[in-house]
């Protein structure tokens, strides 16, 4: 009863593996984002800002469907990439990345941007006027500073990016061993007769990998502000 | 030397402010809200002047004609702020390296010992700004400022936020900071007595503009007008 099936192993892994891969390449690309958006004025901003935050208000299946159009084998981007890169998203687990990482993005950016913003520039001045070059305050004041909000921001990414569901059928739908994550791999599941125990099965993994994830975001939060703090 | 002649219109406040100096200290002396810490903003490159001229020792920092503005982090003009703005996350020591690191300049233990004895903070090293009280804090802070090897060095009231008590305990550093350490300082600050004992030339400040320049002989009328 408690015995978990190859099947089930498969989609536990795969699942761990497209929201580890999603947070790590959203996490760099999200704490550029946040500091633009704390951080410079520039035309467009607010446009940029709801684009963003897009995909945490649309229908999970209408972001999938934009994303198949765009970048499946015959969308716009997924076409050249596909011809010149060799690089293909549709149907493949890399799909799956793409679609968690896109609907995770607003959730990780929010707290990075808080914390960016929450950063006193008066410490970023005083940077400057000791030899320090705008991108070298940023990685030896800002970020340090910020990091609270980052390991947050990366926590809550990868959160969603375990539990994405509709943008991720939508795109690369429900192939085991592919692109089944948990999530699909349960939707299966309870629409199989007999499929309840296995279900039930993989949603206690569900509980487990969430509470894991809280709690070590509460405690790397913890030991970072004592570092803040210099206790 | 340095010299200033700049504009810079701050909402209803602006500055209009020109004077040249050769004093080891320079004080900047004016009533608060007389325009000081905007003016050595301006010097330290930290707020850009609408229209003007600064230099060090024949060398442009801003010309707003010739289109110059040489970026803050380029300027090598040391900082101590009233608030110390020692960085949370680094103890004591980290803090001090922070601007040799930034200038890539080569490790000098000798220089280290020296400043760390001569503001008597080496005890201090292992330990984080928020254990500091007030006075290590300043102290570190103009340790950290000096070992950042500037070239001018700018205090903005460091003495402001103490008690009577620190400031006495402060003022013989900054006394052998000026007769010890050779770097030429601008000192701001509303204190005629801490003007008397610290600065070799007075710049006074009233309303964004200089009323007097010269020796300590210019404060009693200064003081007469505030």
């Amino acid at each position: 009863m408690l015995e978990l099936s190859p099947t089930e192993w498969t989609a536990i892994l795969l699942s761990l593996r497209v929201a580890t891969v999603a947070t790590l390449v959203a996490t760099p690309l999200g704490i550029a984002v946040a500091w633009l958006l704390a951080r410079r004025e520039f035309w467009g901003k607010s446009i940029a800002d709801a684009l963003i935050h897009l995909p945490l208000v649309l229908p999970p299946v209408v972001t999938g469907y934009l994303l198949l159009l765009t970048f499946g084998r015959r969308g716009l981007v997924g076409a050249w990439l596909a011809d010149h890169l060799g690089i293909v998203f549709a149907f493949r687990w890399t799909g799956a990345a793409l679609a968690c990482g896109i609907m995770a993005f607003p959730l990780l950016v929010r707290p990075i941007r808080l914390s960016i913003e929450a950063v006193d520039r008066r410490l970023e001045q005083a940077a400057g006027t000791l030899g320090a070059a705008p991108w070298r305050v940023f990685l030896t004041v800002t970020l340090p500073l910020a990091l609270p909000g980052v390991l947050t921001g990366m926590v809550l990414g990868f959160a969603k990016a375990i539990g994405e569901f509709g943008a991720t059928i939508t795109f690369v739908s429900n192939i085991p061993g592919e692109t089944q994550t948990i999530s699909s791999a349960i939707y299966s599941l309870i629409q199989t007769p007999d499929g309840d125990t296995a279900a039930l099965r993989l949603v206690v993994v569900s509980v487990l990998i969430a509470m894991a994830a809280l709690i070590g975001s509460e405690w790397f939060a913890r030991r970072a502000l004592q570092r803040l703090h210099g206790n | 030397m340095l010299h200033v002649d700049v504009s810079k219109r701050l909402g209803e406040f602006s500055i209009e402010a020109s004077f040249e100096s050769e004093g080891r200290v320079t004080g900047l002396f004016g009533a608060s809200g007389a325009g000081k810490t905007s003016l050595i903003n301006m010097i330290a490159g930290l707020l850009r002047p609408d229209r003007g001229v600064i230099a060090i020792d024949g060398e442009t920092l801003d010309d707003t004609l010739a289109q110059t503005h040489v970026p803050v982090h380029r300027r090598r003009i040391g900082y101590v702020f009233q608030d110390t703005r020692l960085f949370p996350h680094l103890d004591v020591r980290q803090n001090l390296d922070y601007g040799r690191r930034m200038n890539r300049l080569a490790d000098d233990p000798a220089a280290r010992t020296r400043v760390t004895d001569l503001l008597d903070i080496g005890g201090l090293l292992d330990r984080r700004p928020g254990k500091l009280s007030g006075g290590e804090r300043q102290r570190v802070a103009l340790a950290r400022a000096l070992l950042s090897q500037p070239r001018l060095l700018l205090l903005d009231e460091p003495l402001g936020s103490l008690d009577e008590e620190r400031k006495e305990e402060i003022l013989p550093y900054l006394v052998r900071l000026r007769d010890e350490a050779g770097i030429p300082m601008v000192y701001v600050s509303h204190d005629p007595s801490e003007m008397r004992q610290l600065a070799t030339h007075i710049v006074v400040l009233q309303r964004g503009r200089v009323t007097a320049f010269g020796g300590a002989e210019v404060l009693p009328a200064a003081l007469a007008r505030v």
